[in-house]
């Protein structure tokens, strides 16, 4: 924080003699319009990928878009031996879990960040962000295999027979316990998007002005409410970017979840029951998909991902220029 | 100032010179020798091709094989496109994708593989009898308790309990789902009709696995839980398995000897090229789930080098190199298969000319 103030204090002048030096050199020139040029190279690269990408998923999907149409929304059938297909489960599971994922990660992810930025003592910020930052380097197989011979037993045995002798009544926590199921898939999901939460959280925390917590200490705020009125509301456009980042982050994991989920192609209400995911059926099925339409089908539900990847991460723009706003209002109050 | 760094830049140059020429001295000798042959497919035998191809680097150095593991949908779509030597699959191909190809293709049959009924149920033990209408009703969802009538009926001193059975089967499309499901088709009309056959299905009911891996370990944790595994995966992993009622009346467990005597079984009434399913094959000690793995090649090959060292490489593997199937708990071919492979490839020609004349 100090070190801030005092670049703010010195850095414009500084930096004003640097550039100056500079423009007199030809060569200085000549380095800016190669930069312009590679970055806007870079920044073209991207977009043209996203449209080639776009333009190869709706070109190889055209048979199972010509087929089905519509329909494929909306279907549930899924049978390969008589090429009638519908993507509907998937479309459902990827959705159910990834929002439970989030439902799951969110509290703790920002508890965590909180804790290390405004509670924790100097010593233990490092390791335990360091420890954290450590989950998000797990392979999802590995992820998948510990979700297959640990997590899904003990679902079976502990966590499962307890929610249905508890909250039993819901529709959600109904059906025979298998241990793989829906809810299994949102538990390791959230695991795995919890260090990805929790570090941008943190950063993002991290940048709030200590001023915006002095003033809140000075009005007779306990520590937990300058937190809540000065600190998280500062962050939020980034709290709820960072949410953003793990949902996308859930969405397409593929491993780990087609590990666990039960890969059954239906829409069950139950939290316990089987499903299925868009990424899952994909990297299932494709390889072995011999038939054309089979196989312009797979594409068809990678389009479909791409467009609801495309979708949340739009709201996610807009749920931070909206959270952006609100702070910026609330700053000016 | 100047002069040290005219002498880093010399320098630097006479280490690269250095670098180039030592590097193609070492490796000239063996980019002029080696000739690279690609294959593609199926990922079942990748264990035993892979062997294969080390082994034979010492009956012929100069072939190196490489081969992508890819899946048999891979293998079939890159030979038909021909951007491989040779296919891999564990499904033979259907009229109409022989269609598809720009050529004749051949089906080499190269080892055999069985896929296993395992099960979890306390106090049972391994050798559950099975009976193929009862696998079936079991795997259409309409056997659900362990204490079935008809389980009671075939296992009396085996002690069954109360539970509900539960379906476990491959999430992922593979060809041990295709034979399995080929079997239940050939023994079940109900199932052939409703189902069908084919490496990924709509199961009536159950759970799917991601792999053998994914299937087992939901069969472990589970008490009731049945489900199907390759033979080599349930051998490694002293899975409980199911002894089937075979076509000849009599239960057989699954081993590499009843699955090369499920091949001898159907040698009789082979096609002339391969495309058989082996389930429900006659023999007393059939094994009626099993099924062959296939490499695809062209009849009329186009570069006749590689052509040639192709089939050089598929006669050793189907003669020499079937002993080395068994410790990788494949089956090796029978001796009435491997006479019918030899007299495929000897058909095999370029420009007109066969390339195994010598054998």
């Amino acid at each position: 924080m100090v070190e801030r103030s005092h670049v703010t204090a010195d850095g414009p002048g500084v930096g004003a003699i640097r550039i100056s030096t500079a423009l007199r050199r030809p060569a200085g020139r000549f380095g800016d319009r190669a930069f312009k040029f590679v970055i806007a190279g870079g920044a073209l690269l991207v977009v043209s990928l996203m449209l080639v990408m776009a333009y190869e998923l709706v070109r190889t999907s055209w048979p199972s878009l010509g087929r089905f149409g519509f329909n494929f929304i909306w279907s549930s059938e899924w049978d390969p031996v008589r090429l009638e297909f519908g993507a509907l489960p998937f479309i459902y599971g990827t959705l159910v879990s990834s929002v439970l994922a989030l439902v799951l990660a969110v509290p703790p992810s920002i508890g965590v960040a909180v804790f290390l930025v405004e509670l924790s003592p100097g010593w233990l910020r490092g390791p335990v962000s360091f420890l954290g930052e450590l989950l998000a380097a797990i392979p999802s197989v590995v992820y998948g295999l510990w979700g297959i011979f640990v997590l899904a037993p003990w679902m079976q045995q502990t966590v499962q027979p307890f929610l249905r002798s508890t909250l039993g009544f819901l529709p959600l926590f109904q059906g025979p316990a298998y241990g793989v199921g829906m809810l299994t898939a949102g538990i390791i999901l959230a695991i795995m998007v919890t260090p990805f939460i929790s570090s941008v959280t943190r950063e993002v925390l991290a940048q709030v002005p200590k001023t915006q917590r002095e003033a809140a200490l000075a009005l007779g705020a306990t520590r937990w409410e300058m937190i809540r009125v000065a600190v998280l509301p500062y962050g939020r456009s980034g709290i709820v970017g960072a949410c953003m980042l793990g949902l996308g982050r859930a969405l397409g994991e593929t491993m780990a979840v087609t590990m666990v989920i039960g890969n059954r192609p239906e829409v069950a209400l139950s939290l316990f029951a089987p499903g299925y995911t868009m990424a899952s059926v994909i990297a299932n099925e494709f390889t072995e998909a011999t038939h054309d339409l089979y196989l312009s089908t797979l594409i068809e539900i990678g389009l479909l991902l791409f467009v609801i990847t495309l979708l949340v991460n739009i709201l996610a723009w807009l749920l931070v220029w909206r959270a952006g706003r609100g702070t910026a209002a609330g700053a000016r109050e | 100032m100047s002069r040290g760094r005219q002498k880093d830049k010399w320098s630097v140059r006479f280490w690269l010179v250095g670098i180039v020429t030592g590097a193609t001295l070492l490796l000239a000798p063996q980019l002029q020798a080696e000739m690279l042959i690609n294959g593609a497919g199926a990922t079942f035998p990748y264990p035993i091709y892979s062997k294969w191809f080390s082994e034979y680097r010492n009956v012929d150095p100069s072939a190196k094989i490489n081969y992508q593991s890819i899946g048999s949908g891979g293998g079939v779509r890159q030979i038909i496109a021909r951007t491989v030597d040779f296919g891999a699959s564990d499904a033979a191909l259907s009229d109409a994708e022989l269609k598809k190809a720009p050529g004749k293709l051949l089906h080499i049959p190269t080892v055999m593989g069985a896929v296993v009924v395992t099960y979890n149920l306390q106090g049972a033990g391994s050798g559950l009898k099975l009976t193929p209408a009862v696998i079936a009703d079991i795997f259409l969802g309409k056997i659900t308790r362990w204490n079935d009538k008809r389980l009671t009926k075939l296992n009396p001193t085996t002690p069954l309990p109360a539970a509900d059975i539960i379906v476990v089967h491959r999430s992922d499309g593979s060809g041990t789902t295709g034979i399995f499901t080929n079997y239940l088709s050939s023994v079940s009309l109900e199932w052939k009709e409703k189902v069908g056959h084919g490496k990924s299905v709509r199961w009536p009911v159950g759970l799917g696995g991601k792999g053998n891996e994914g299937v087992a370990g939901q069969i472990r944790n589970t008490n009731g839980a049945i489900g199907y595994v390759e033979l080599a995966y349930a051998e490694q992993n002293k899975l409980s398995y199911a002894a089937i009622q075979n076509q000849a009346g009599k239960f057989v467990e699954p081993s590499l000897k009843t699955t090369s005597a499920a091949a001898a079984g159907a040698a009789v009434a082979m096609p002339a090229d391969f495309r058989i399913s082996l389930v429900n094959q006659p023999g007393e000690d059939s094994y009626p789930i099993a099924g062959f793995t296939w490499i695809l090649l062209y009849q009329q090959q186009q570069d006749c080098d590689r052509g040639q060292k192709v089939v050089e490489f598929l006669w050793w593997a189907t003669h020499e190199g079937e002993k080395y199937a068994p410790e990788l708990l494949y089956a090796p071919l029978p001796d009435e298969v491997v006479r019918m492979v030899e007299a495929t490839l000897k058909t095999v020609t370029c420009n007109s000319r066969p390339l195994l004349a010598s054998k």
